[in-house]
């Protein structure tokens, strides 16, 4: 059965970018949002397996909305991929329920190897 | 117990930014770019037709800049795959590219070097505004055949 990957950034370019990286056969996009706001909405409709998550948005940011994911789905896998380069943003993303930082700039290859770490865990 | 001069400080503290810009370019596009040693702002106006801003809280107070012309953020956007060069996704990789170098500094300066949401200006003519009472560092850029600059205006 494919999974299903919601992406939240908003940067369209990073979200494109996302899209076009991502190249597992068993993974379909079912869905693209802004800010965290967005996310969580989308999140309701589209039930994904893995988000991948920015952290700098306007309206709420990523670190807040992957604590109110989990709240909804406590099995959904996170990514958080941010500019934000330093450990204690990782930790603190992490310790609400994120499982994979990647930090940008990230290329296709790190993307797809921290999609298949993720989604081994199963 | 070393003591840093005035000079060793500022050096330390953009060399930071010296190396997040080398990086962002080896790695979104493969193509490595020529940082330049930094120099203090002279000129009124440097901003190329986009620039990017950031704006800085916390431990450090300010503004980062990234500005460029056109022409180089449409190279970005190929060299990432990107064949829709409207102006909305102009004005994002310009914001982007800001927020990528600003937020990789953390690396060095840590979580309470807070950063904004990036805000861009575009056109000619556009005038950046530096605050004042702070010196404005201008690091220049060299890639492919652009220069575009990255400016840090901090306390």
């Amino acid at each position: 059965m494919n999974r299903k990957l919601m992406i939240v950034d908003d940067s369209n370019v990073v979200r494109r970018s996302i899209e076009r990286a991502v190249n597992l056969d068993n993974l379909d996009i079912v869905g693209v949002a802004g800010n965290g706001i967005k996310a969580i909405e989308l999140f309701k409709e589209t039930q994904p397996d893995l988000v991948t998550m920015d952290i700098t948005m306007p309206e709420m940011d990523g670190v807040q909305c992957v604590e109110e994911l989990i709240e909804l789905n406590p099995e959904v896998h996170i990514l958080v991929v941010s500019a934000l380069a330093d450990k204690a943003t990782a930790i603190e993303a992490l310790s609400k329920g994120a499982q994979g930082y990647l930090s940008k700039p990230f290329n296709p290859k790190e993307l797809n190897e921290a999609f298949l770490e993720l989604l081994e865990d199963d | 117990m070393t003591s840093l001069t005035l000079e060793q400080t500022e050096q330390h503290d953009l060399q930071a930014f010296i190396d997040g810009t080398a990086h962002y370019f080896d790695h979104i596009t493969g193509q490595e770019a020529v940082v330049g040693a930094p120099y203090l702002r002279t000129t009124e106006n440097p901003s190329l037709e986009y620039t990017g801003m950031i704006g800085v809280s916390g431990s450090r107070k300010g503004f980062v800049y990234f500005t460029s012309s056109r022409e180089m953020l449409e190279n970005v956007l190929d060299a990432m795959g990107e064949t829709d060069f409207c102006d909305a996704n102009i004005a994002d990789i310009t914001g982007e590219i800001a927020n990528t170098i600003s937020g990789n500094v953390r690396r060095s300066y840590g979580k309470n070097f807070m950063i904004s949401v990036p805000v861009v200006l575009a056109g000619g003519n556009h005038q950046v505004t530096f605050p004042g009472g702070n010196a404005t560092y201008i690091i220049p850029v060299s890639w492919k055949q652009f220069e575009p600059r990255l400016m840090i205006c901090l306390e």
